[in-house]
């Protein structure tokens, strides 16, 4: 009824909203949405579950923050998967910058780890342990190199689509690390386990007391680094430029191929570089699930933070305490793993589409009426 | 970059909502079972309830705390969830508190599972068990750093060998229910030929791995002793847990001609799969009578509760207990869920217990080798790797008195008959 009455007034019929983009916005207004976004996905959440489960809110948060942050040790944790999964992010940011979709980083890790995990299981045995963790770390610097730049190759030679390609390079790793497997472990059982248990050889060295203190550092370093090669080096500029447009980049001179073929395999190499802290720093093994799903979760991780690898760091613990916030419900209080899994996908839901506020702007009809007026 | 956004945003909408879909029964259920399990607690306090039922120092039951690992969430994988309902069953019998159990669900094969046991011992659970065999290196990893905890660990081989003194290993002589269980198939199957039928079966195994291979064996030795002309067809997923590749394989299997499919693996995808076709199905761990009304005969499960119980006893009193064990038929570990009438050819449960009375007493041996040959010859005698050195070597003769001897006292608890007997295809 309404409808046909602001017919007869307006010759256009005018939507109910109208979605505007932002010329512009405050960086303070910008998270101001952001934290709205975060404290309305809390309120959901808490609804959902009472609704669900009957369970007082507040304790079931205070549980989420225990998952992380009730003893030492579950700190530690806590940084180590962030530092795994920030690796694994640093590694597909300069090619996400480039728009180089490179959705490989999982196939990537997973054969840095094997080609390491395969010297520690055919010479693990007759090298000193610093110099078998050294080639170990240059065999999956290269392995990785090679997964992505096999793709990159063929996208500057034949325009190839890498998102495709690099995606099933995936399935090509998760393969060789079967059948690999399969030759190692003549048992059948297919579980290799912890190689080198006894010896430890190939193994990064605990210090401060702590297993993972390595990898974390590491990981440090490289988010430094990552930020100041992105935003400070000849090579970062030309990956901005490829990114935003090839045919500028051509313009002023860059030889686009050049930076495609070699950004993709700084990607490889430190994704290849991932599965090395994988083998030697933490789970010693290599397996088709080792890499867990971290290569698809970097890329949230990376967007999330608009490729600043500082920014990177958060978006990573963050979604690291999400998940050891929700395994922490589901066991203190007996629920299956998925109403966890739920609370957790309504906050991610909730921070991805706050950025849609930050970008667009929502007019209502009446007022966009007057506005036009 | 919008577009991607956009298509990101459209994606998180569409999981959030399956998600929603699928996992609210559940959750629900789950928090059902909390909310029902309380009262019983609250009602009975284990100091003072526990007394009454067992004469061990039973005021120590209240020092005990357990962490159990899980690899899946048994809302999903019939395999944990045999795990778990054991665990309950254990805490209501023995009146244990809530807050003496931890479980964790869906903690992966690697150094998430040193990570989660080490947290469980932090957390003072003064056992912690752990269900998968890909689990196995990181609890003993755990085990040399907490030497006051015991690390049990269920379907492993190591603990013999590895010399880590508060690491465990357990099992059950789950072969001897196989057998009947496959006895059950044999009596379906000799009235599928006798209407016509091909006597031709199949079975979706897991890995290639002594386990599954004894597994398939005992199975397929139970329906010989009753149709004698009998084959079968083994078709591997290379995944403990895959519901949608154990599916596709019994489908594989079925349209091969085989007319009845058991198997090894822990999802509901293979049962599933013989309810739509009509095949009858014989199974592990749970009974898969809701999924199949007229077509689930029987399953063959490994009944945890009575090792639970022991290493919870053992622990209360400070004793030490098994470094590898193995339950049977007399601790109770193996049993036989309820034969369904409605799938099951008539005179199955007199031929069961016929067989588990010989079983029982020592007359019959489900390895006889008697009973079966390897290219036309009966083996007298086969090395099996049984001390897991890791060097995966044959090292120890397992044939006594002409009888393969699988789980046995001497040897080891996990199975190590990975011999493919006549009879048996695999694809």
């Amino acid at each position: 009824m309404s409808e046909a009455k602001d017919n007869s007034t307006q010759k256009l019929h005018e939507p109910l909203l109208h979605i505007v983009k932002r010329a512009g916005i405050s960086r303070p207004k910008a998270w101001l949405i952001r934290l709205l976004a975060i404290l309305l996905a809390l309120v959901l959440n808490a609804l959902i579950i009472y609704w669900l489960t009957g369970l007082n809110p507040i304790a079931v948060y205070k549980t989420m923050i225990d998952g992380s942050f009730s003893t030492k040790r579950k700190f530690w944790v806590l940084l180590q998967n962030t530092a795994m999964l920030l690796c694994i992010a640093l590694a597909v940011t300069p090619a996400f910058k480039m728009r180089f979709w490179n959705l490989g980083a999982e196939g990537q890790v997973l054969i840095g780890a094997l080609s390491s995990g395969a010297l520690m299981f055919y010479i693990g045995d007759k090298l000193p342990s610093g110099v078998l963790i050294l080639l170990m770390l240059v065999c999956a610097l290269i392995s990785g190199i090679i997964w992505a730049g096999i793709p990159a190759l063929f996208k500057a030679r034949f325009g190839t689509n890498e998102t495709l390609f690099t995606l099933m390079m995936n399935y090509v790793a998760i393969q060789l690390v079967n059948t690999m497997i399969a030759v190692w472990v003549p048992s059948g059982s297919g579980v290799l386990g912890i190689m080198n248990s006894k010896t430890n050889t190939g193994w990064l060295p605990t210090i401060f007391g702590q297993k993972y203190a390595i990898n974390i550092i590491v990981v440090a370093v490289l988010t430094v680094f990552m930020f100041i090669y992105l935003k400070y080096s000849k090579h970062g500029y030309e990956i901005a430029v490829v990114g935003e447009s090839e045919n500028t980049a051509r313009y002023i001179g860059i030889n686009v191929r050049k930076v495609v073929i070699r950004t993709a395999a700084l990607s490889g190499c430190i994704a290849g570089l991932a599965g090395f802290l994988l083998m030697a720093g933490s789970a010693h093994t290599v397996s088709s699930t080792i890499a867990g799903g971290n290569g698809f979760t970097a890329v949230l991780v990376s967007w999330l933070a608009k490729f600043n690898p500082f920014v990177m760091v958060l978006t990573s613990a963050l979604i690291e305490f999400l998940q050891k916030g929700a395994g922490e419900i589901a066991q203190a209080f007996r629920l299956s793993n998925d109403i966890a899994d739920i609370a957790t996908g309504i906050i991610l839901f909730f921070i991805i589409g706050s950025e849609f506020f930050i970008n667009y702007r929502v007019i209502f009809r009446h007022k966009a009426h007057k506005e036009g007026k | 970059m919008k577009k991607l956004l956009a298509v990101l945003l459209s994606l998180a909408m569409i999981f959030a909502l399956a998600a929603c879909g699928n996992d609210t029964p559940a959750s629900t259920k789950a928090s059902e079972e909390a909310t029902t399990k309380a009262p019983e607690t609250t009602q009975a306090p284990a100091s003072t309830e526990a007394p009454a039922t067992t004469d061990a120092p039973a005021a120590n039951l209240s020092t005990i705390k357990l962490g159990f690992i899980f690899l899946h969430d048994p809302a999903s994988s019939t395999y944990d969830n045999n795990f778990y309902q054991a665990a309950l069953e254990v805490q209501k019998e023995l009146g244990l508190k809530d807050d003496q159990f931890i479980f964790k669900w869906n903690v992966p094969e690697g150094p998430e599972c040193q990570d989660t046991a080490e947290e469980m011992a932090d957390a003072g659970c003064n056992i912690v068990f752990a269900d998968s065999f890909g689990h196995e290196t990181y609890m003993i990893e755990a085990a040399k750093n907490y030497p006051n905890v015991q690390f049990c660990h269920a379907t492993g081989t190591q603990s013999r060998t590895v010399g880590v003194a508060n690491f465990h290993n357990a099992f059950a002589s789950i072969y001897e229910g196989r057998y009947l269980a496959g006895i059950a198939a044999g009596m379906k199957l000799a009235e599928l030929v006798k209407n016509g039928a091909t006597p031709k079966i199949g079975y979706v195994g897991a890995f290639p791995y002594a386990e599954v291979v004894s597994g398939f064996t005992s199975f397929f030795l139970g329906v010989k002793s009753i149709v004698p002309e009998v084959t079968m067809d083994v078709v591997y997923t290379n995944s403990w847990f895959d519901i949608a590749l154990e599916k596709e394989a019994a489908l594989k299997l079925i349209n091969d001609g085989c007319v009845l499919i058991s198997q090894h693996a822990d999802s509901e995808g293979a049962p599933k799969a013989c309810e739509e076709k009509g095949i009858p199905n014989v199974a592990y761990n749970v009974s898969t009578i809701n999924l199949g009304p007229t077509t689930a005969i029987i399953s063959s499960k490994i009944n945890w509760a009575p090792y639970y119980k022991l290493i919870i006893e053992a622990v209360a009193k400070g004793e030490t207990f098994a470094t590898d064990w193995c339950g049977n038929f007399s601790t109770g570990s193996v049993e036989l869920t309820e034969l369904n009438a409605a799938a099951a050819a008539p005179g199955t449960q007199e031929a069961i217990d016929k067989a588990m009375a010989e079983l029982k007493a020592g007359t019959l041996h489900v390895f006889d080798t008697k009973n079966w040959t390897v290219k036309g010859e009966t083996l007298k005698e086969y090395l099996a790797d049984v001390q897991d050195m890791g060097d995966f070597q044959p090292e120890t003769n397992v044939i006594i008195d002409g009888v393969f001897v699988e789980s046995g006292d001497d040897f080891r608890s996990a199975p190590y008959f990975d011999i493919r007997i006549d009879g048996i295809t695999e694809k």
